[in-house]
This record gives structure tokens, sequence and C-alpha cells, in this order.
């Protein structure tokens, strides 16, 4: 298969990703649309470290993965804090960093 | 055959994609990014990097999944929310714009490269070894930093996550005030059930209790006193 489809999909999981990040109001499904965005990028790295057979893009996409792990550790330790002490779990109604 | 292959995963990848984003019960999203996670290991080993690929579905469709559920499940599946008003309708016309600008892009670039099928294949290329290679020389410092990051990340999860003193004393003083409040006498208390019954004199009745029948109450209660004072049990 041609580099051009692998970069087709991942545009259209990016695509889909951003979409839902905008369209979702729960910060854990908000969380995995972050994920499906990454996950878009990897795709093209890998399929870029493919077509200039190096694997330089490939480390990138390691990398990618530990950002990714890590965002999802905090974000879900967000989203626990926020149920224990009984605010909406809704991102419009949690718009003060405060308190 | 690689092209049936690139196909199948590409449309398990994409389907995956639209049930995170579409599903109403977070669970249900949570298990579709899992086989979106699979089918794009697939694709990752179609381009010939299998360390990616394996790691992806340790990692990801392993780890970060399980903690997933385990948080979907603490939390509860909640509210399914969807934006309302103008994001509703922004949201996939913004994502449709990107996708109509990206494709535009990539049709309108011209690298040969996009069109062919990449470098040709050398053996041993994105096995663990040279991945392994690479980290630990050239890329040392990206590989050391995501360490730290990692450290980082993992600490400050439990920072977050962890009891508040705060909170806990907050909960005690509710069970506390719950535990003084004043109750009306002849309602049924513990102290009464164990012979302790308070005189009228020492706290007033019940207002409602008082409406009800005065006369009888206020007469049990002095007999009671009385009882006591003749050491009942």
């Amino acid at each position: 298969m041609a580099i051009g489809w692998f970069l087709v999909v991942s545009a259209m999981i990016f695509c889909i990703g951003a979409g839902g990040v905008l369209v979702r109001r729960n910060p854990l499904v908000i969380l995995l649309c972050l994920e499906l965005m990454l996950n878009g990028a990897n795709l093209a790295l890998v399929a870029f470290a493919r077509m200039w057979g190096t694997e330089s893009g490939q480390i990138f996409a390691l990398i990618v993965m530990v950002v990714a792990a890590c965002e999802v550790t905090v974000g879900l330790g967000l989203v626990v804090a926020i149920y224990r002490r009984r605010l909406p779990i809704d991102v419009d109604e949690l718009n003060e960093l405060q308190g | 055959m690689s092209a049936v292959l690139f196909f199948i995963a590409a449309i398990g990848a994409i389907t995956g994609a639209i049930g995170v984003v579409t599903l109403r019960n977070p669970f249900y999203s949570v298990l579709a990014l899992a086989f979106h996670l699979v089918s794009l290991a697939a694709l990752f080993l179609l381009l010939r990097a299998e360390f990616v690929a394996a790691a992806q579905v340790i990692v990801y469709a392993g780890a970060v999944m399980v903690l997933y559920v385990f948080v979907v499940a603490y939390v509860g599946a909640g509210e399914t929310l969807s934006s309302g008003g103008v994001l509703k309708v922004l949201g996939p016309l913004f994502a449709l714009a990107l996708a109509v600008e990206l494709c535009i892009a990539m049709l309108g670039a011209g690298l040969k490269g996009v069109s062919s099928r990449g470098a040709p294949y050398v053996p041993g290329f994105g096995t663990p070894a040279h991945i392994g290679k690479l980290f630990l020389t050239t890329y040392l410092f990206p590989f050391e930093s995501a360490s730290i990051l990692l450290l980082v990340a993992a600490v400050g999860a439990i920072m977050l996550a962890r009891r508040r003193r705060g909170l806990e004393a907050e909960e005690q003083e509710i069970d506390e005030f719950l535990i003084r409040t004043p109750r009306p006498s002849y309602t049924g208390t513990m102290a009464e059930g164990g012979g302790v019954r308070p005189t009228p004199q020492d706290e007033p009745l019940h207002p409602e209790v008082r409406r009800a029948d005065t006369g009888e109450r206020v007469a049990t209660a002095s007999e009671a006193a009385g009882s006591e004072h003749q050491g009942g049990w």
C-alpha cells in the first residue's frame, strides 16, 4: 500500500477525535477523544518513518505514547478528584479553576 | 494481500474512532477505543513497526484501557452528556473542514514519497534491537526526560486523586452536627430506649407532640421521673 493511504486514515482519525473533543461534554470521553487525536498523529509518524526508511519516527511515536499515558493518568486523577468533591462531571459547568 | 489487510485494519480503526465519539455510554466508548487501538496496531505492523505495535497493544490497549475501565466503574456512567447549542453544530463542521483541508494538503502536495510504497525494506527495521539502540544513543535525552515525565505524572495523579484531609474533616463535622442536634423527647431515641427519660423541666417537648396531647404526655413524663428515682432498670 502507498504511504498516502495511511496518511489519509491518520487524518480521518485525527479529525474524528477533534470533532469529539468539541462535541462531547463528559471529561472521560474528552480524554478518549484526545487519545484518538494522538493516535492519528502516531500513525502519521510511523508512516513517515516507513517512507524514509529510518526508525526516528517510531521513536517519536513511542515518546508520544509515553506523553499520552501521562496525560491520561493526570486527567483520570482529576476526574476522580471531581467525583470525590461531588461536583458535576460536566466540562460546561466546571469552568472555574478555584475551589 | 497487504491491501486487504490494510482495508480491514483501516475500517476497524475508523469505526472504532466513530464509536468512541458517538456512543452515549462512556463504558462502551472505552471498549470502542480498545478496538480502535488493536486495529491501529495492525496498521503499525503493516508499516513494519513491530516494536511500536507491540507497545501499542501492551501499554495502550492493556494498561491504559484498564485504567480507564477502573475509573469509569468508579465514577459510574453518569449522565450521558453531549454538548448543547452552538458546539453541537460547530464541532462536526470544524472536524469536516479540518478533514477537507488535510486531504487538500495531502493531494496537492505532490510529494513523490507519499505515493510510493516507502523505502526498501532492510532486515531488522523496527525491531526492538534497533529501537533500543536508537533510544540509548541518539535519543537518550528524550528517553530520560520521558521517564522523569512518567514519574512526575504518577506523583501528580496520586496527589490529585488521594483522599483529602480537608474533605474528611468536613464530613466528620457534618456527622457530629447530626449527633448533637437536640432531638425532641418521647420520639423513640436510643437514650429513651435505655430508660433515660428527660423530664419536661430539662428539655421542652417537641412542639408537635405538645400540640397533640399535652396532659397525658406530661403525666407520663413525671411518672417516668418518679420511677427512675425508685431505681427502675
